[in-house]
């Protein structure tokens, strides 16, 4: 039953790392698109309302979001196929879960595969809130090549968990680790793209879809917010990996080489945070904090899990 | 330098007059540069930088072994490294100089914030601006309604939402949000509350570790740790007087899922706790359950096997025995220890043995163990006779046997085979020494006991930062106005720092405001 179990979950784990594949594809078109089309896209829109013998007031209001409303059929169908991949990645986590009978998250695979679903996930819930589909192809890129070097690389077979791993803070520490995470990673994300558009609107150039983006700004404090999110979700998971640490380890601070880089990363963002409200570190400055930020998560998740000696070694690595 | 001037300027010929410092003015200019945001953040980000080295490198604290391992390994690089303090940096000087500046700028940050927010609490909300359409978010409805009902309706509705309200004539100026600067104040006033507790708190406890075999019993007394490492402030009558004897330790080992047989899922050390005026009450210690016991804790972090050994002289009366905690090699538990007889032999006799939990055979000949339970156990032991070094009253460590002064009489490349025995077997020892019995195996449990009064401030702290921190980031801080200029109702708001929300607030207000006011006049 569980070796079944577990074949699905691979069958529907290949299946969205194809779905992706397409779903990265058209993302990239769409920028691409962004890139050509843009400028015809806005005049259109304002020489259409204003061939209708509409008012002044509502040609300016179509100008100013012409923009942002122009949204092409390569990133409909991107979205749509993203939605398609993360139901076929949520499944496979899920069918893992049910296979091991505990959270899919004990080991390196495992947390791969959880953590980049949750990462898609947040991203297409985001997408409520704020338009951010243009982040679609760093997301989706980002999510595909975590997810297959996790699968090809550190695949185990299940097995049950380690005495030290059996507690309710299993769930609770490493899910909101999962969920910071993923906020930060749109972050970085929002940070880049707000680097590229300070170029661009300095007068260096830069790819031509910027032109359709948010301004340097907007894109600063929609990064801001994002990571602000982020960094309480992270706080959370520092004290809530202190309490478990306590109960399973006798100490709730011991230096751990995790815990180091845990406590790193919690004060790269709290510097951020400080930076926003500091002379001189607004805008660009504060994008690159944001960026060695999660460089450094994507590192206390690699280099420190893989080659650094420590307590948070993970089974069956 | 000229190209990036205005092409009017021109520099003055005279040098600037920089006003004289004395000494006071020298603490009050360092101060300000301490306390600056600008160097907080500096810190701040020097800190992180700082925490690399310590991930790098093995730590004293959390391994020692790795330590003494690199300084086998790179014994120059070892001297370099410890004179720079990184082989203990979270105590090291630099990187304590950079926490406590830290703490020093935080606290000359927060005390200025603490008063100015003080006096803004018991402040009145400001008056109402002249030209409210000037301000960021505004919007404006045409009204029938007189100005006083109005205003009183407006504040109302503003009390309503928590705001806090002050009316200067045909207007009324409401202001909310203050708990985001308690809250960033909490935040930052509770983190001096974990430093300062794990500092200072952390002195009054203690760690000791303790290796107790089945059947056996620890009483918390000094001497009967294996191990004890004590804080700075810690004086011997703070230990709690219990005692605890392990009655059973069991493990439970998979046995269904192929991928991971023998693999243990589940520790349970059962044991009896004593305390003064008391019953004895029995409880179970696990990996992620420690026993609660007097103001202590106590942890299981580790096990192995005890083998009962009983040494005979060659009349056959007993000259030693011991259940001997022998500690676990591989995840097997081929497992090592050491038995020392220094009297009533012919001569004092050191043992090295092998404990193999499942004995088999490699191809070479050699025993390992090939699975964590006790299924078919071995000890093979090799036997030294010598000095033993334990008159010289130099303190040794019982579980290695230092055997560059000892003959080894058997065992490998010795001129006997090393001695083989099975549960129940008794052998003769070399040279007519006497013989050597395993007459039991049983297991032990390395108990490790924790007391730090501390620990719970230091939750209650950082319950405070994360209580701090949500509301000083996602409580909004605005001022809003509501003023009557004519036959209008104007309506304007103004945050502090960045408010993606206010827009969408004044304009809710405007709406609500008109809908009261209807309702006021229609019946």
């Amino acid at each position: 039953m569980t070796q079944t179990l577990v074949s699905f979950s691979l069958i529907a784990v290949y299946s969205a790392m194809a779905v992706y594949t397409l779903a990265f594809i058209f993302f990239t078109v769409d920028l691409a698109k962004r890139s050509a089309v843009t400028p015809a896209v806005v005049e259109v829109a304002a020489a259409k309302s204003s061939a209708a013998g509409r008012a002044t007031a509502l040609l300016e209001r179509v100008v100013t979001e012409a923009p942002v409303a122009a949204r092409s059929r390569a990133l409909k169908t991107a979205m749509a196929l993203t939605i398609v991949g993360w139901a076929l990645h949520a499944a496979g986590a899920l069918l893992r879960g049910i296979a091991a009978g505990r959270v899919p998250w004990a080991n390196m695979f495992e947390f791969s595969l959880t953590a980049t679903a949750i990462i898609v996930g947040v991203f297409l819930l985001v997408q409520f809130w704020q338009d951010l589909r243009f982040l679609g192809a760093y997301i989706v890129g980002f999510c595909l090549i975590l997810l297959g070097l996790a699968t090809v690389n550190f695949y185990v077979d299940v097995i049950p968990l380690p005495d030290a791993l059996q507690s309710a803070w299993l769930v609770i520490h490493v899910f909101v680790a999962v969920l910071g995470t993923s906020f930060f990673a749109l972050g970085a994300g929002l940070s880049i793209t707000q680097l590229l558009q300070a170029r661009r609107e300095a007068g260096r150039g830069g790819p031509g879809f910027l032109a359709t983006l948010p301004s340097a700004e907007k894109l600063e404090n929609l990064a801001y917010r994002v990571i602000l999110i982020g960094f309480v979700f992270w706080t959370f998971t520092l004290i809530a990996g202190a309490v478990w640490a306590e109960r399973a380890w006798g100490r709730y601070w011991g230096w751990d080489t995790k815990e180091v880089w845990t406590f790193i990363i919690w004060t790269i963002f709290a510097g951020y945070i400080h930076a926003r409200a500091t002379r001189g570190w607004r805008g660009s400055r504060s994008a690159v904090l944001a960026i060695i930020g999660f460089s450094a998560v994507m590192f206390n998740f690699t280099v420190v899990n893989l080659f650094f000696k420590g307590l948070h070694a993970y089974s069956g690595l | 330098m000229s190209s990036s001037r205005p092409s009017d300027h021109f520099d003055s010929p005279e040098p600037i007059a920089q006003p004289k410092l004395g000494l006071v003015g020298y603490l009050r200019f360092f101060w300000r540069q301490l306390t600056s945001m600008r160097t907080a953040l500096f810190l701040l980000l020097l800190l992180a930088f700082a925490a690399i080295p310590g991930s790098l490198v093995p730590q004293r604290t959390s391994d020692p072994n790795g330590v003494a391992q690199f300084k086998f390994e790179n014994p120059d690089l070892y001297k370099v490294l410890d004179w720079f303090q990184v082989f203990s940096t979270y105590s090291s000087v630099w990187f304590s100089a950079i926490y406590l500046l830290l703490f020093i700028s935080l606290i000359g940050c927060v005390i200025p914030r603490t008063r100015h927010h003080f006096l803004a609490l018991r402040a009145r909300p400001p008056k109402t601006p002249a030209r409210l359409e000037r301000l960021a978010a505004f919007t404006s409805v045409e009204t029938e309604t007189d100005a006083a009902t109005a205003i009183e309706t407006a504040t109302a509705l503003l009390k309503k939402q928590g705001y806090r309200t002050e009316i200067y004539g045909d207007s009324v100026s409401a202001e909310r949000g203050y708990l985001r600067e308690t809250g960033n104040l909490v935040f930052h006033t509770a983190l001096i509350g974990v430093l300062v507790t794990v500092g200072i708190g952390g002195g009054f406890g203690y760690t000791g570790q303790r290796v107790v075999v089945e059947g056996q019993k620890f009483v918390n007394v000094l001497g009967d740790y294996d191990s004890f490492n004590p804080g700075r402030f810690f004086s011997s009558d703070s230990l709690d007087p219990f005692r605890i004897a392990l009655d059973d330790f069991s493990v439970k080992y998979e046995l269904k899922n192929k991928d991971a047989i023998g693999q243990a899922t589940n520790f349970v050390a059962s044991v009896t706790t004593t305390q003064p005026g008391s019953e004895p009450t029995k409880a179970d210690i696990k990996v992620n359950e420690p026993l609660d016991i007097g103001g202590s804790q106590v942890y299981l972090l580790g096990n192995g096997y005890a083998p009962t050994i009983t040494v005979r002289d060659p009349d056959g009366n007993v000259v030693w025995t011991d259940s001997v905690p022998f500690l676990p090699q591989d995840a097997n538990l081929t497992s090592i220890g050491v038995v020392k007889v220094p009297d009533g032999l012919a001569e004092q006799v050191g043992i090295v043995g092998f404990f193999y939990p499942t004995a088999a055979e490699l191809p070479t000949g050699a025993l390992a163990s090939g699975y964590p339970d006790l299924v078919n156990p071995v000890l093979q032991l090799s036997v030294y006779t010598g000095d033993l070094g334990l008159d010289a009253g130099v303190p040794r460590s019982v579980y290695v046997l230092d055997t560059g002064s000892l003959t080894l009489q058997a065992g490998r490349n010795g001129p006997e085979p090393a001695l083989q025995l099975e549960v129940g077997d008794k052998v003769d020892l070399p040279n007519g020494l006497g013989s050597i019995e395993l007459s039991d195996v049983k297991r032990f449990a390395s108990l490790d006991i924790h007391h730090d009064p501390s620990q719970l401030w230091v939750l209650f702290f950082a319950l405070l930062v994360v209580g701090g921190l949500l509301t000083s980031l996602f409580i909004p801080r605005r001022r809003v106005w509501v003023k009557v200029v004519g036959s209008r109702v104007e309506y304007a708001g103004l945050a502090r720092g960045e408010d993606p929300t206010l827009e969408a607030a004044v304009a809710d207000l405007a709406k609500k405001h008109a809908e009261a006011l209807s309702l006021r006049v229609k019946p």
